[in-house]
């Protein structure tokens, strides 16, 4: 025990240590920054486009549920609702592409406020009960409103030019303007998480109580973190919108809110990458499985099962826990 | 002016969990700078009497004043925020933040930046020197780098001590300080609360009666939510009452 607590100082390897876990986040960055300035040339560009928006989802939902341990059950909320308010800007508005994600993103950011202040002081099961309850609620509203096209949902959303001028409708100009939305989506996430506020949250969910008697307005920080995770998930969906030129129920609908609990499980709960991975890992399988119908399904099911049952730490939070780093 | 040397002071203060009360109206006052004593046998209501102060519970009945101010109705970060910091029975850390972070947590909350999210970490460096500060005061400089769950016991509580002072509270709530320790530790702590009692005001929860009579200007013994004596170690120790309820002594 003594020597397991002797002077890190004294100790080399603590140092080193230290920059391998630094290392290791940049290494695990530049990898996924190629893979994806590479795969569109193998592979389908709109299927890797709709991934990384799942992608970015996912992240916005571990920031809240990694990061401050709160499980939102009701994220399809910001999703959904970003990729109405988006497609509907660009079609019947005739909004820039940018102008309708950013129209959908303060849409998410709004709805995540007001969720945000219903919820955010109830603790545990609760707290998911009534952020899936008013989920449910925007999804009934989503299936009356008439701009939302009931069961139709938004068709054939123009992609537009880019500030007036970069024509979406070419695939690789789309591509390129997704991949610096996630990466910056991204790269956001990681600085809010190893932020100043990042370190109170990491405090928050440690020992909530210890930090109130610190003085900290604990309730204030994780509405922040409540808003910023809903108005990333609204980058996501709103980008969504323009890309596959569609908003649908499915984006609003609770199964929603179900795969991004599973996305995030499977790559790895409060790991930068896990989302990351979890989210290609799903969609991979119901794009190979998808003649497969209903079985999709309880292939999910079982892998849910499995991740909760043998791997808690998702793909990369194993390989990080085996490699003794941080990713 | 004898009213502004109380720097707290409680009027009736009573809190009843369905039907039982545990702190049964409390008439309370600590003189500014003095090192107050609690004591009395477990289940008295002494952890539920720092939980009114510390708002984490809210009172039945009664009123409590801190620094001429009503805080009854305060939220308990807030009372923090004004001065009147605890610690906690069960020794509270962040487990897996280093002994520097925990400090640092505290020192942030006091010297702003706890909302940047926009911002690289570390800006937190520039609290490291005061950090480090009040961590060689407790003497932990050692384990500086040392997640806070690794830490033995003792060195728990020494680092929720230096926690807590990195807020510069004026006064500390501090629950069993030396409870579950070793020799060492036990004079180690003792030492430390008398040096930073010094410049501030401390009421302390404490079984030790030697820490106690080493240590506390004034003393009050609590019993089943209530006050049975108050005064000085002499005093107390030599009260009828005191010695029946709490060394098991009956009357002469
Ligand atoms: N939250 C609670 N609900 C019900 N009873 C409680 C609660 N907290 C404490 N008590 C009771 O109040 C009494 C005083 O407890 P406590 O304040 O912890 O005593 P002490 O710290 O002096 O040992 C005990 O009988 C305890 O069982
Ligand atoms: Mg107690």
């Amino acid at each position: 025990m003594e020597q397991r607590l002797s002077d890190p100082a004294a100790d080399p390897h603590a140092l080193q240590r230290s920059t391998l876990r630094g290392n290791a986040e940049s290494i695990g960055f530049a990898i996924m920054v190629a893979a994806l300035v590479v795969t569109p040339f193998f592979t389908y560009p709109l299927f890797l486009m709709q991934a990384m928006c799942f992608a970015l989802f996912a992240c916005a939902f571990n920031l809240l549920i990694g990061y401050v341990g709160l499980l939102s059950f009701g994220h399809a909320l910001y999703f959904g609702w970003a990729s109405y308010l988006s497609a509907y800007a660009a079609k019947a508005w005739g909004f820039t592409p940018e102008l309708a994600i950013l129209t959908g993103t303060a849409t998410a950011a709004l709805c995540g406020l007001v969720a945000g202040l219903l919820a955010i002081r109830r603790q545990g099961i609760y707290f998911a009960m009534i952020t899936l309850a008013l989920a449910q609620m925007m999804y009934f509203f989503a299936l009356q409103a008439k701009f939302t096209g009931g069961e139709d949902g938004i068709q054939a959303v123009p992609r537009g030019h880019l500030f007036g001028v970069i024509d979406l409708r070419n695939e690789a100009a789309m591509y390129v303007v997704v991949l610096v939305i996630f990466l910056a989506g991204f790269l956001f996430i990681h600085r809010v998480v190893n932020s100043p506020f990042g370190e109170v949250l990491k405090a928050i969910r440690e020992n909530e109580t210890r930090a109130i008697s610190l003085g900290y307005r604990t309730d204030r920080y994780k509405l922040i973190a409540f808003v910023l995770s809903a108005t990333l998930a609204g980058v996501a969906g709103a980008t969504k919108a323009i890309v596959l030129q569609l908003a649908s129920l499915t984006d609003v609908n609770w199964p929603m809110s179900g795969e991004v609990v599973l996305m995030t499980l499977v790559g790895g709960l409060g790991t930068i990458f896990g989302p990351v991975v979890g989210s290609f890992v799903i969609l991979v399988m119901q794009f190979k499985l998808a003649a497969m119908g209903e079985w999709v399904l309880v292939i999910q099911g079982v892998i849910f099962v499995a991740c909760v049952l043998l791997f808690r730490r998702g793909v990369i939070g194993e390989i990080a826990n085996w490699l003794r780093i941080r990713l | 002016m004898m009213s502004d040397d109380i720097i707290l002071s409680t009027e009736n203060l009573t809190k009843e969990f369905a039907g039982f009360t545990a702190v049964n109206g409390i008439d309370l006052k600590v003189r500014r700078g003095t090192i107050h004593a609690l004591i009395g046998p477990n289940g008295a209501g002494k952890t539920t009497f720092f939980n009114l102060l510390s708002k984490f519970l809210s009172p039945t009945r009664g009123r409590i004043m801190f620094k001429g101010r009503d805080i009854t109705a305060m939220a308990p970060a807030d009372v923090a925020r004004r001065g009147l910091v605890r610690s906690f029975q069960i020794s509270a850390v962040f487990p897996h933040m280093s002994v520097l972070e925990n400090v640092r947590i505290a020192l942030q909350r006091s010297r702003g930046s706890s909302f940047d999210f926009w911002r690289s970490a570390s800006a937190l460096n520039r609290f490291n020197a005061r950090a480090m500060q009040l961590i060689d005061d407790v003497g932990l400089t050692s384990f500086a780098d040392c997640a806070a769950v690794e830490l033995p016991y003792g060195r728990k509580r020494a680092l929720e001590i230096a926690t807590t002072l990195a807020l510069e509270p004026e006064m500390l709530l501090l629950d069993e300080p030396t409870a579950g320790m070793g020799h060492e530790d036990i004079e180690r702590i003792a030492q430390l609360i008398k040096r930073v009692a010094v410049e501030r005001t401390v009421l302390m929860v404490e079984h030790n009666l030697s820490v106690v009579a080493d240590l506390s200007d004034h003393i009050t013994v609590l019993t089943r939510g209530q006050v049975l004596a108050e005064g000085d170690y002499a005093a107390v120790s030599n009260n009828a009452d005191v010695r029946e309820a709490y060394m098991g002594v009956g009357h002469d």
